[in-house]
């Protein structure tokens, strides 16, 4: 037998007008739209003031859970009609929502002087995250201490473990990406080139870019989105589990076992990806010119030694180490600072990224104007 | 709870509230299949409080995912209120069934009055008022105070976050209720808080409620009737009188060791009047 939607009627009988209420008032079928929508004319005149002066029926509810009493409690203004007939079990119900109703909340309004402290506990979130970073950066300088004090008791099984994971198995995708963009390139500026007739200068322009700038930003970026997420997610579902708590009650020290060892292998995988993503993307820019300009690659080999000086790749190589630290401080920062819900892991995800990308690009822009002199 | 009043008396003739008929729980590792039930049988009638007991890894908390549906019987069938047990997770699930996770499962992006509102407005009718106000009730049911309304359930304690748990559970009046360990994790204080608030929940509104425990206290004070998982199957099943009275090795070591005879000494008082 399945219960009937629930239904209010009007009823006038002799001894006076009211309601008779039939159906299952549960919250699964009152929600049914139709349903609920045919309800709230009916609940409307309860509303109007009207509710306690009539008659209100309830023998005929086939049920009636918190939420259909809730409803009938609202409707009622929150007090006992004066004529009411109903089931013990129903008034056992009801008896549950009135004893517990709360007043509606007042609705809080936002002053001007709210706002204002608002913004005061922004400029204090800033000077949290720095004091953060910043510690966690003087941390690094000592642990790196400590380690070059005791080269043996690193953690190098951890260093081995995270070269490889942000290293070795970004090789097929930081190629592909680095040979598609090469290829593009050399396309786009072969058809400039060939306008002025400078189709040899493609050497030059396209070495110095992709090993001075492009080779080491896009080796980063793609490694920030990749690593850095990776670097958050796993510090911060650390914190979820309370792991980092377990580790300080052991006594082991997150910074040198959790921070240190990201920042050394990014430090060491950062500017080998660099040196490997310009590679490919020489390679694609060597194809491109050869199949658009009929630049040789024997040619291409002969003439990029002469177009590039050697300090243009020191200089790519000291920059992506930059980055690979940035980027392991920024990824561990944002995964130490994860509360433990769900909600805060995935914000510091996200923030985490988006610093990360950030921050290369701006401290490129630095280096490009410290090392504006150099190799050009 | 229906017109007819909270606790009727169930006729023989009434339809279970869950029938598990020759369940099979296989689990397939590393190669192996690891068999957990083998022919299970288990019958839960309307308005009992049944009790799984059984020794560690004996599947306890398998079967009681198989009620949920979350695992599917390798051979045999699970029906829960007159359905397939693997139909229970399609939409409009909590108006029919009420889980208590043993660490309760709160959503931790949500507060306390979301998490148990949560059921009610994903139905997508019901105005947020009041939804508001069915959760207040259902908050200061389960023993809270209206203040904690808005906390995160990482501010909460252990054992708010069970009575949190309980009244999500409850959020849309399932008439079936099943708990994993409701007690585990509690001061005995608060353990004991929590069993008065289960045994008036279950006798006020009526429920089914199937509970999983380790717990002998717990098990005493509430249980109508035992079932005793061991050996991959029921090997027991009846009050908890009857069940004390099997003559079977596990139930020999379970109930009547010094804890289980401390435990049992609840059964030959005078039921507590509250």
């Amino acid at each position: 037998m399945t219960p009937d939607a629930p239904r209010i009627e009007r009823i006038s009988a002799p001894a006076g007008t009211g309601f008779r209420l039939s159906g299952d008032w549960s919250a699964a079928r009152l929600a049914e739209p139709a349903n609920w929508a045919s309800l709230q004319s009916g609940l409307a005149l309860g509303a109007a003031g009207q509710a306690l002066d009539v008659k209100w029926d309830l023998r005929d509810l086939q049920r009636l859970d918190h939420t259909g009493a809730q409803v009938l409690w609202n409707a009622w203004g929150r007090q006992w009609p004066r004529q009411l007939l109903i089931e013990p079990a129903q008034r056992a119900m009801l008896s549950r929502v009135e004893q517990y109703a709360l007043p509606p909340p007042v609705a809080r309004r936002t002053s001007a002087w709210q706002l204002f402290l608002a913004l005061g506990a922004l400029v204090w979130l800033l000077i949290d995250h720095l004091r953060d970073a910043t510690r966690l950066l003087g941390q690094l300088l000592l642990d790196t201490l400590r380690l070059l004090r005791a080269p043996a008791k690193g953690p190098w099984r951890d260093v081995s473990g995270h070269l490889f994971s942000i290293g070795a198995t970004a090789l097929p995708i930081t190629a592909l990406l680095g040979f598609l963009i090469g290829v593009v390139l050399a396309y786009l500026m072969s058809l400039q080139l060939r306008q002025f007739g400078a189709d040899s200068f493609i050497v030059n322009i396209l070495g110095l870019s992709v090993i001075r700038e492009l080779g080491p930003v896009l080796a980063a970026i793609l490694i920030a989105g990749r690593s850095g997420s990776t670097i958050t997610a796993q510090i911060g579902v650390m914190r979820v589990t309370e792991e980092l708590d377990a580790m300080r009650v052991m006594g082991i020290a997150k910074g040198y076992r959790l921070v240190l060892p990201r920042a050394i292998a990014m430090a060491l995988a950062m500017p080998l990806l660099t040196v490997w993503t310009s590679l490919a993307a020489l390679l694609g820019g060597m194809l491109a010119a050869d199949l658009t300009m009929g630049v040789t690659p024997a040619y291409f080999f002969a003439s990029l030694p002469r177009a590039v000086q050697v300090s243009n790749l020191t200089l790519a190589m000291g920059k992506s180490v930059v980055f690979g630290v940035l980027i392991a401080l920024i990824g561990c920062h944002y995964g130490l600072r994860v509360k433990p819900n769900t909600e805060s892991l995935g914000q510091g995800t996200t923030a985490s990224v988006v610093t990360s990308i950030a921050m290369v690009i701006l401290v490129d822009a630095v280096f490009a104007l410290v090392f504006k002199d150099v190799g050009i | 709870m229906s017109a007819s009043g909270p606790v009727a008396p169930v006729a023989a003739a009434a339809p279970a509230v869950v029938e598990i008929d020759k369940l099979w729980s296989v689990f397939h590792t590393a190669g192996r299949d690891a068999v957990v039930h083998q022919d299970l049988n288990l019958r839960i009638e309307a308005g009992e409080f049944m009790s799984i007991v059984g020794g560690s890894g004996s599947g306890k908390t398998v079967l009681l995912r198989q009620i949920l549906g979350l695992e599917r019987p390798a051979r045999g069938s699970v029906t829960v209120l007159g359905q397939p047990a693997a139909q229970l997770g399609s939409e409009g699930a909590a108006s029919r069934v009420g889980m208590l996770f043993q660490h309760g499962a709160l959503f931790s992006a949500f507060t306390v009055l979301e998490n148990i509102g949560f059921a009610l407005r994903e139905l997508g009718t019901f105005p947020a008022a009041l939804i508001r106000d069915v959760a207040m009730v259902k908050l200061q049911m389960v023993g809270l105070e209206p203040a904690q309304a808005h906390k995160m359930p990482a501010d909460l304690s252990g054992g708010m976050v069970k009575r949190v748990a309980l009244a999500r559970a409850l959020g849309m009046d399932p008439p079936l209720l099943l708990l994993d360990e409701p007690t585990s994790g509690l001061d005995p204080d608060s353990a004991d808080g929590f069993v008065a608030l289960l045994r008036s929940l279950h006798r006020e509104l009526g429920l089914t409620v199937v509970m999983v425990t380790h717990d002998l206290d717990t098990l005493f004070e509430l249980s109508t009737r035992i079932a005793v998982v061991a050996e991959k199957r029921i090997i027991a099943c009846g009050t908890p009188t009857e069940v004390m009275a099997h003559d079977h090795p596990f139930v020999h070591d379970f109930f009547l060791g010094a804890r289980g005879q401390r435990a049992a000494a609840v059964l030959r008082q005078p039921p507590v009047t509250e």
